[in-house]
């Protein structure tokens, strides 16, 4: 191995090491705030649990409750508990679902990630197209088209634009079903690859017409940038072709920003998933959040902030380390270029 | 220049409109945006609560003339309710940015001045804000206050800072390298008095278009909070609310429900977009020439 290769590799490795710590510092920070919160909510814990048969439950077994829940024992003792037990990998159990919030999170995630995946996706393509659409054609009636739809596109109500396709292609045209993430009535065996497809669907494109907005419009500002450069205006000087230097000097220094930014902007898409569920009863983690937050079900609220943390950290490194592996303008570890 | 002027004046002779260059033209969407939102208040306010009365008798109308918007299932006029709605989020607007552009300025300004240790707690924090996903948080406090409008408000107001807190302190770290302010340092003037009467002034337009800017999402966020169920009670007629009543008649066609008052909150969380956006270009000189 080569002394610089070394150098690169414990580059690397310093940089992920200081990001993990700093995700270790923000995820106790996060965990620490949401408890004191939580704990300063006036919904009442047992009555939440109770639920509807508050009327048939005595004083001892409200005692039983609350003291099986540790609901007596102080603040920072309670935190400190839940603490310890969420390192061990014990989330508690959701009092809504009856069942560990390991499990309701697991579950309820892989649904929400069939959505947001396919957004990410679909957004990411159809907008950096639009971009590089837009940016190619600056100043056109197509470019001012492009621009014009996707700033609107920025101010609209996720939940609204996920009714009107509901009221367009569920209700008047009936190709679409009208909500849930499978059929109603029917085994969890017997749904079909092609059911939750069906149920996917409208959520989906909901997500994707909407985030295609951002990306569209930070690629059309890179890619007029780029254009406007001085090896840019060299290449024409030389005599390429317009597509040619969209193709080799336009595309290779726009795509980059793009993949970042749609892995940056993880935390807009979990909001949108939220609403979109709850506007489809899509049956995913955004969904479970809601339902968590309305019915006052502490340790599935907590579980879903926690785990919100952490799934935007991750798309933030992600978005970092590529930066990092594919432009040597940017260097590991603390550099002169560093651009955090 | 000269053939382009020559142009421009050969077009407003033979075009019947007056042709305005850049500087009025951002002037004229600035007041024609400010007057659409003044309207909405001013008939959110004017309008009385008898449009809102229950009126059985008119119930589900589609929209005509007489009802623009339609009524719902108790008769109640939709554009009534949908104005007082757009009225309501525009208070929790005002004071949700209100709160956040100052929690921004003195998180910014004193991140950018107390050295360091400040500086780190300072991005620190906001780091802390990002790293949840934004609506995420809104539930957690809706739920820690236990809802209602003022957790609707605390919650949409305590969160929208970090961003503009990013963006004043860049401004002002830049600022506090400019040649005047060193000067001003080395002639023994106290950082209070720097702060105030070099960085502030300097900071004016920045502040008066951060709170614009964020007035959409301040109103975007009320609406989905409220949408989902934590905010306003129902009786309120907020946007959020109209819009997940409409949800339950939407299988019955009832599509002006939620068609009209959507659209009602996407002109106006436009309107403020535009407005904000022209009054940067024309506070701005940077980017005045875009």
């Amino acid at each position: 191995m080569r002394p610089e290769e070394r150098v690169q590799i414990a580059a690397v490795l310093v940089f992920i090491a200081r990001k993990s710590f700093r995700l270790g510092t923000l995820l106790v920070a996060v965990c620490v705030l949401s408890f004191w919160l939580v704990s300063h909510s006036p919904i009442d814990p047992v009555n939440a649990y109770v639920g509807a048969d508050v009327m048939r439950v005595g004083p001892e077994q409200r005692a039983a409750i609350a003291a099986y829940w540790g609901l007596n024992d102080p603040p920072l003792q309670r935190l400190v508990n839940w603490g310890a037990a969420v390192l061990r990998g014990d989330w508690g159990t959701s009092m809504i679902f009856r069942q560990p919030v390991i499990d309701v999170i697991s579950e309820r995630f892989t649904a929400s990630l069939a959505l947001m995946g396919t957004a990410w996706v679909l957004s990411g393509v159809f907008g950096f197209a639009l971009g590089i659409i837009a940016g190619a054609r600056q100043g056109t009636w197509i470019d001012r088209c492009i621009k014009w739809y996707c700033l609107t596109l920025a101010s609209t109500p996720t939940f609204w634009l996920g009714l009107l396709l509901l009221i367009v292609f569920a209700v008047w045209l009936g190709w679409a079903p009208v909500g849930l993430g499978v059929p109603a009535g029917v085994l969890s065996d017997e749904v079909t690859f092609g059911d939750r497809i069906r149920h996917l669907v409208l959520p989906a494109a909901t997500l994707s017409i909407l985030g295609v907005a951002n990306v569209a419009l930070h690629t059309r500002q890179k890619l007029v940038d780029v254009l406007a450069s001085d090896y840019v205006l060299f290449a024409r000087a030389k005599g390429e072709s317009e597509f040619a230097i969209l193709w080799k000097h336009g595309l290779r220094n726009v795509a980059l920003p793009a993949v970042t930014l749609q892995f940056a902007s993880l935390s807009e898409l979990f909001g949108g998933s939220i609403l979109a569920e709850q506007v489809f009863a899509y049956p995913g983690l955004g969904q479970a959040t809601v339902q968590a937050g309305l019915r006052g079900d502490v340790p599935l609220l907590l579980g879903a902030v926690i785990f919100g943390a952490v799934f935007v950290f991750v798309g933030n490194l992600l978005a970092d380390i590529i930066y990092r592996f594919v432009d040597p303008r940017i260097r590991w570890g603390g550099g002169r270029y560093e651009q955090c | 220049m000269s053939s382009v002027d020559a142009v421009a004046v050969s077009h407003s002779r033979t075009g019947r409109l007056p042709r305005l260059n850049r500087r009025q033209r951002t002037l004229l969407v600035i007041v024609l945006s400010a007057a659409l939102l003044l309207s909405v208040v001013a008939g959110g306010l004017l309008l009385g609560n008898e449009m809102l009365t229950t009126n059985l008798d008119q119930r589900n109308l589609s929209p005509s003339l007489e009802h623009p918007f339609g009524t719902d299932w108790l008769g109640r006029d939709m554009l009534a309710r949908t104005l007082k709605g757009l009225t309501l989020s525009l208070v929790v607007g005002v004071l949700a940015s209100t709160v956040s552009v100052l929690i921004a300025l003195t998180l910014g300004m004193a991140a950018a001045t107390f050295g360091r240790a400040v500086d780190g707690a300072v991005t620190w924090l906001v780091d802390l804000f990002l790293s949840v996903p934004h609506l995420v948080v809104l539930i957690l406090i809706a739920f820690t206050l236990g809802g209602g409008t003022k957790g609707v408000i605390l919650a949409v107001a305590l969160t929208h800072w970090p961003s503009l807190t990013r963006v004043i302190r860049a401004e002002v770290l830049q600022l506090r390298t400019a040649e005047f302010v060193q000067v001003s340092r080395r002639l023994g003037r106290t950082r209070w008095w720097i702060a105030t009467r070099h960085l502030l002034p300097h900071l004016v337009p920045q502040i008066l278009v951060g709170l614009v800017l964020l007035f959409p999402h301040a109103i975007l966020h009320e609406a989905a909070i409220t949408f989902l169920g934590f905010g306003l009670s129902p009786q309120q007629p907020a946007v959020g609310v109209i819009l997940s009543e409409s949800m339950r008649h939407l299988s019955t066609g009832y599509w002006w429900l939620a068609l009209f008052p959507g659209l009602a909150l996407l002109v106006m969380v436009r309107a403020f977009d535009i407005l904000g956006d022209n009054l940067r270009s024309l506070v701005d000189p940077r980017i005045a020439h875009e």
